[in-house]
């Protein structure tokens, strides 16, 4: 005998625990098993995109931050050489390698941030997410120290960086990137040794190599997936091809990988820290970049590894002081449109578990 | 203390009505269930306030502390704020049921109460029958859970209130067995007789018993890792999402009195109930109860959640054959070696819980992999 069974329809979210914001997905159900999902997003909306065309390009470093704000600084980054590249300018040595020691700590951030959500996805309660917070904290008191702000940073300047480091910085930043392998082991024990974490999360949302590649995935995602590729690697910006670091990869592309990744990613990121340090070179931090730019016509793509994936702004200079046209390439976003494929035919529990390990930032998503 | 012991006086049997003293045992009822329901009613919160502050200790933070010292009236404090909140129906639930599913989920829990011995002898009534009536009773409370994910009305509550049916019903069996393991031992089904039968706590004659009792109980009473039906993360609050105000607080006093009464299940069952040295009985019986509780807490601050699948695979095809070869080698046990001293037991049984335990996280292992659609 067979039942009738009848789908129903579930909306998860705009206001839902596990949806890291504002995000809505609107379930069919089959009981517990998703038969099909509608990602419905744009409640964040704030039209980032074309405000930009009415200020000057200085003046949008500060919507940037407003983007990804657990990832600030790489958004900074990510513009400010975008407009470098259209105004053709040159960045001093010195601020080269303070963005990426910035960049690569947001990376650990955003990357703890990530873990910790996914965890709380799987159902621990709060504890992971908080001791992550813990480590992201002294993160933030290192920025704090650097430029007086904690979330939105408008740290990174066209041409350079807004201030240069103080005195007290360097050794808090040697006592944090020394104390921070021990922490991450810390959780490895807390987490990998946990069956229930591992039967929540291996072999949950897998994503295959071709899959990866046709969404355009990117970051952890694409990673996870098995795919050696990394802008820092592969189209090296700032000063990255000076230093020693692996791309960690996944086998399968399932949640445990993703997981994985932005582990292994955070000692790297250690690593990057660590080599930046002893190479930072004295000098100027700021090249001399007229206020109102006025680059020339043309058009200019920039982009970075940012935690999430490949963040690009594109730039459009009609050769007045405000950009023509900024667009931006949001990795949340793009790692988002994979998330249909993997929903379907899995528990609600499970989706809850491999949207967070999409790790999205709804701010980057809507924009 | 004393007052448990002044007032009243014996144990007093349920089987046999005392003919010649009604009153004596009016009395004795009516006093007991006042002191009962100020002492559940105390134990709910201080439950409240001991996992708040435990579990803050989990997490690197400090927990409720502002007001009272150490923070101690915070659950007065959320009583009262509860109480005074609007109590909220929303138009289109069915309404009686609606009402009545907070009252139906409280009441069993309350009733689980009466049986516990406190102290040797004081307990509301001593049952005869005393562990089978907790176990029939303690389900009760769970159809007060799914009359309020069914008549919520509200799709989140109706998938918490499926999952409980399936979950709880799985989790019943297993735990029988387990008791079983320990009537078997002790002779009798009366509570105060398990004590009383305890020259070694059963935790070291049932081992396996214990933490299969332990488990099950656990979904039994829906904390973490089985708190399936009202995580957060998936399906928001669960069966309550609709409830506020005063009914809202009857399922969270729910959640706790059960978890007391888990507890103190627990406690006289495998820890020797009021038994123990120095100490009178009663603060015996209170320490074990919230050492076990906070064996609960630490449960819950660590372990992220299984999936509904998982549980259910872990019912079936771990906790029930466990439960029944802890069945077996406890009635072979009983039956061909009465004579034998229990420390010997003891040992037997925690080397073989030890054995098959890892046998049977061997064989079976829960998968994480995709369902098929």
């Amino acid at each position: 005998m067979t039942l009738r069974t009848e789908t129903f329809i579930l909306n998860a979210g705009p206001q839902h625990p596990s949806t890291h914001g504002v995000f809505r997905m609107r379930f069919t159900l089959d009981g517990e098993v998703i038969q099909d999902v509608e990602p419905v997003f744009g409640y964040l909306h704030r039209g980032i995109e074309k405000l930009a065309e009415g200020l000057t390009y200085s003046q949008d470093i500060v919507f940037t931050d407003r983007l990804d704000y657990l990832a600030s600084m790489t958004n900074n980054q990510a513009y400010v050489l975008a407009v470098e590249k259209l105004a053709g300018i040159q960045v001093p040595e010195r601020a080269e390698y303070l963005r990426v020691i910035m960049a690569e700590l947001m990376r650990i951030s955003s990357h703890l941030m990530a873990v910790g959500f996914l965890l709380n996805d799987i159902g621990a309660f709060l504890t992971p997410l908080l001791y992550m917070y813990r480590e992201r904290e002294k993160i933030l008191d290192l920025y704090d120290m650097v430029c007086g702000q904690r979330l939105t940073y408008n740290y990174m300047r066209i041409g350079g960086v807004s201030q240069d480091i103080p005195e007290e910085f360097v050794p808090a930043l040697k006592r944090f990137i020394d104390s921070l392998p021990r922490f991450i082991k810390e959780y490895e024990q807390l987490l990998e040794t946990n069956e229930i974490v591992l039967i929540r999360t291996k072999n949950v949302g897998t994503l295959s190599k071709e899959s990866a590649i046709n969404y355009s995935a990117a970051g952890p995602v694409l990673r996870a997936s098995g795919i050696k590729w990394d802008i820092r690697k592969a189209d090296p910006y700032s000063v990255y091809s000076r230093f020693k670091f692996e791309i960690p990869t996944g086998i399968k592309g399932d949640v445990y990988d993703r997981y994985r990744v932005r582990i292994e990613e955070m000692h790297q990121s250690i690593a990057i820290i660590k080599q930046a340090m002893e190479q930072i070179p004295q000098g100027e931090i700021q090249t001399k970049v007229s206020r109102v730019l006025k680059p020339a016509k043309g058009e200019a793509y920039g982009r970075i590894e940012g935690p999430k994936g490949e963040l690009g702004f594109y730039l459009v200079s009609d050769g007045g002081t405000n950009p023509y046209r900024l667009h931006v390439r949001p990795p949340s976003l793009i790692n988002l449109t994979a998330l249909r494929e993997l929903l379907i035919g899995v528990k609600i529990a499970d989706a809850m578990a491999i949207f967070g390990s999409i790790d999205i930032c709804v701010g980057e998503v809507d924009r | 203390m004393s007052i448990f012991s002044n007032v009243i006086p014996t144990v007093i049997h349920a089987a046999p009505l005392a003919p010649d003293w009604p009153s004596g045992f009016w009395s004795h009822l009516i006093i007991f269930v006042v002191i009962l329901f100020i002492f559940y009613i105390f134990m709910a919160m201080a439950f409240i306030y001991f996992e708040r502050r435990v579990i803050s200790r989990f997490q690197i933070r400090i927990g409720p502390n502002r007001i009272g010292p150490f923070g101690l009236f915070q659950p007065v404090a959320d009583v009262i704020k509860i109480l005074i909140k609007e109590d909220i129906i929303p138009g289109n639930v069915d309404k009686i049921i609606y009402i009545l599913a907070p009252a139906v989920a409280v009441v069993p829990s309350i009733l689980v109460f009466a049986v516990i011995p406190f102290q040797n002898g004081t307990a509301l009534i001593d049952l005869n029958i005393g562990i089978l009536y907790i176990v029939a009773i303690s389900s009760v409370s769970t159809v007060g859970l799914v009359m309020a994910g069914w008549s919520s009305n509200n799709k989140y509550a109706l998938i918490s209130a499926m999952r409980i049916i399936a979950q709880v019903v799985s989790y019943e069996i297993p735990m029988a067995l387990a008791i079983l393991g320990v009537v078997l031992f002790s002779g009798t089904l009366s509570m105060n007789g398990i004590v009383q039968a305890q020259t070694v706590p059963y935790i070291l004659l049932q081992p396996l018993g214990f933490v299969i009792y332990f488990l099950a109980s656990m979904a039994e009473i829906n904390r973490t890792p089985f708190d399936l039906l009202e995580a957060e993360g998936e399906i928001v609050a669960g069966f309550n999402i609709e409830y506020s105000g005063f009914k809202f607080a009857l399922f969270f006093l729910t959640e706790y009195a059960e978890a007391i009464a888990v507890s103190a299940i627990i406690t006289t069952l495998y820890l020797g109930g009021w038994k123990g040295p120095f100490l009178p009985p009663i603060l015996w019986f209170l320490i074990k109860v919230f050492a076990v509780f906070a064996l609960i807490i630490w449960v819950r601050a660590t372990l992220p959640r299984l999936r509904i699948d998982q549980v259910m695979g872990f019912a079936w095809k771990c906790l029930l054959p466990l439960a029944i070869l802890n069945l077996l080698i406890t009635a072979c046990q009983v039956v061909f070696w009465p004579a034998l001293s229990q420390w010997i037991i003891a040992g037997v049984n925690i080397v073989l819980s030890a054995v098959l335990v890892v046998l049977w996280s061997r064989f079976f292992r829960l998968t994480g992999d995709k369902v098929e659609a």
